[in-house]
């Protein structure tokens, strides 16, 4: 039995124990406090590699062609980045290559790094500290956000260009795709516990499981 | 272990609702839940609790100056929102002639050109999307300085949609950088992002980080104990 603070609305309570695929609300709160996943380790893993190839096909190979007037012009995701950069949005490139690039990246190599080194247990104390920087990452890995602005640029554009898609837009499509696939396979639950304990060794008796006893 | 068991089970999907009487906070229990990962620890004083055994993270009853720092950002971000919308996002120089398009521009553009349902996203994601996450945290941050009670569920509701949905008002900085990239075809034709995009990009790079500041445990506490309450 697991006993939990739920994160939404801090309420102590246990969780039963789940049968596979199930999940457990809050009681006060219903915000998701577990799902108890299947293949919690070995799934994601592959998903994982499948969408790291993704993304570096994506950022490898131009996303874009444009061919107007008698002029051509292609970019990669990065390009785009680059060029607000040299027409003067210094801080705007910083931003969009942060978010299309930088966190993204971070985030798959983190998750890739975490579920490889957890196949061992104890892991060491360093994966416990990527886990958490995949977290924070994970809000700002904004491809899907991405991939909606270049159709609205597509269509803004059309009237005066013909636009070739290149390979990279197809891979950015299959990353976001695989990476919707790792965040509903991957279980943190099942990588804490493999995770060597900071300070000595699990105790005997969770801290929770004396306060809903009702001991002080 | 004692006879009088106060608790709360979680719900899993074949049980019914438990009662919650008896049920308590971690904070009422005098424990923390580590924000990286999720391990209960008993510290010896809830005011500084230390560092988390299990992964070694700073430890917090609480997001600490949550009010505070949510309320300078969501104030930031409403200031950059005027001339994010003021302010120019491209200029176009296509064959010797020069136009300026702001975000509500680009809008009418898209509506006017046909592709209406463009449109309606890019309005929804550049101008409303930012908009309600200003309104819906001020909402939160005042009626939850106000020690108020009622609709928590709602509130909790609300806080999630505002996190899940920051990130799409992106989407506009987005457009303008890949129309930027593409369209460098001098001199016959091209693109120069304007300063409306910089200030645009600021206010969805705030809003982002005042939802994440803001601690939705703190819409429960005046409901758990009129004292325990955070600023």
């Amino acid at each position: 039995m697991e006993i939990v603070a739920c994160p939404d609305c801090d309420l102590l309570q246990s969780i039963p124990p789940l049968p596979p695929g199930g999940k457990a609300r809050c009681a006060r709160c219903s915000e998701t406090l577990a799902i108890e996943r299947v293949d919690a380790l070995d799934r994601p893993l592959a998903l994982t590699v499948a969408a790291a190839v993704a993304f570096v096909v994506a950022n490898t190979t131009p996303l874009l062609g444009l061919s107007a007037v008698g002029r051509e012009a292609s970019t990669t995701i990065m390009g785009g980045a680059y060029e607000m950069w040299l027409q003067g949005s210094e801080l705007t490139a910083v931003m969009v290559a942060f978010c299309a690039v930088i966190a993204p990246a971070a985030h798959i190599a983190f998750l890739l790094t975490v579920l490889l080194a957890v196949r061992r247990p104890p892991a060491p104390r360093w994966v416990g500290e990527m886990l958490r920087s995949a977290h924070l990452l994970q809000p700002w890995s904004m491809t899907e956000v991405m991939m909606l602005g270049i159709l609205v640029a597509l269509v803004k554009l059309a009237e005066l260009a013909t636009v070739i898609p290149g390979i990279g837009i197809y891979a950015a499509g299959a990353f976001i795709a695989l990476l919707s696939a790792v965040l509903v396979t991957f279980d943190s639950r099942e990588v804490w516990k493999r995770v060597e304990w900071a300070v000595g060794t699990p105790p005997e008796r969770a801290a929770g499981e004396a306060a809903l006893q009702g001991d002080r | 272990m004692s006879a009088a068991a106060p608790d709360a089970a979680a719900r899993s999907v074949d049980h019914a609702p438990p009662a919650l009487e008896h049920a308590q906070s971690a904070a009422q229990a005098g424990l923390v839940a580590c924000r990286v990962c999720r391990l209960l620890s008993r510290p010896a004083r809830l005011a500084n609790p230390g560092n988390c055994p299990r992964c070694g993270a700073r430890l917090a009853s609480r997001r600490p100056h949550s009010i505070q720092y949510t309320w300078a950002l969501v104030i930031a971000a409403a200031i950059c929102y005027v001339p994010a919308n003021v302010l120019p996002v491209l200029t176009t120089t296509a064959f010797g002639s020069t136009e300026s398009d702001t975000i509500m521009g680009g809008v009418i553009f898209l509506w006017v050109s046909g592709s209406w349902p463009l449109a309606l996203i890019v309005f929804v994601a550049s101008v409303m999307i930012p908009l309600g996450k200003l309104v819906a945290l001020a909402y939160l941050l005042v009626t939850t300085q106000r020690g108020s009670v009622r609709n928590s569920h709602h509130r909790t509701r609300i806080y999630y949609v505002v996190e899940l949905v920051g990130r799409w008002s992106m989407l506009d900085v987005f457009v303008d950088a890949f129309i930027v990239a593409l369209v460098q075809l001098q001199p016959l034709m091209s693109v120069e992002p304007g300063l409306g995009v910089a200030f645009f990009m600021t206010v969805v790079v705030l809003t982002m980080l005042a939802a994440q500041s803001f601690d939705p445990r703190l819409i429960w506490d005046a409901g758990d104990d009129k004292d325990l309450r955070h600023a």
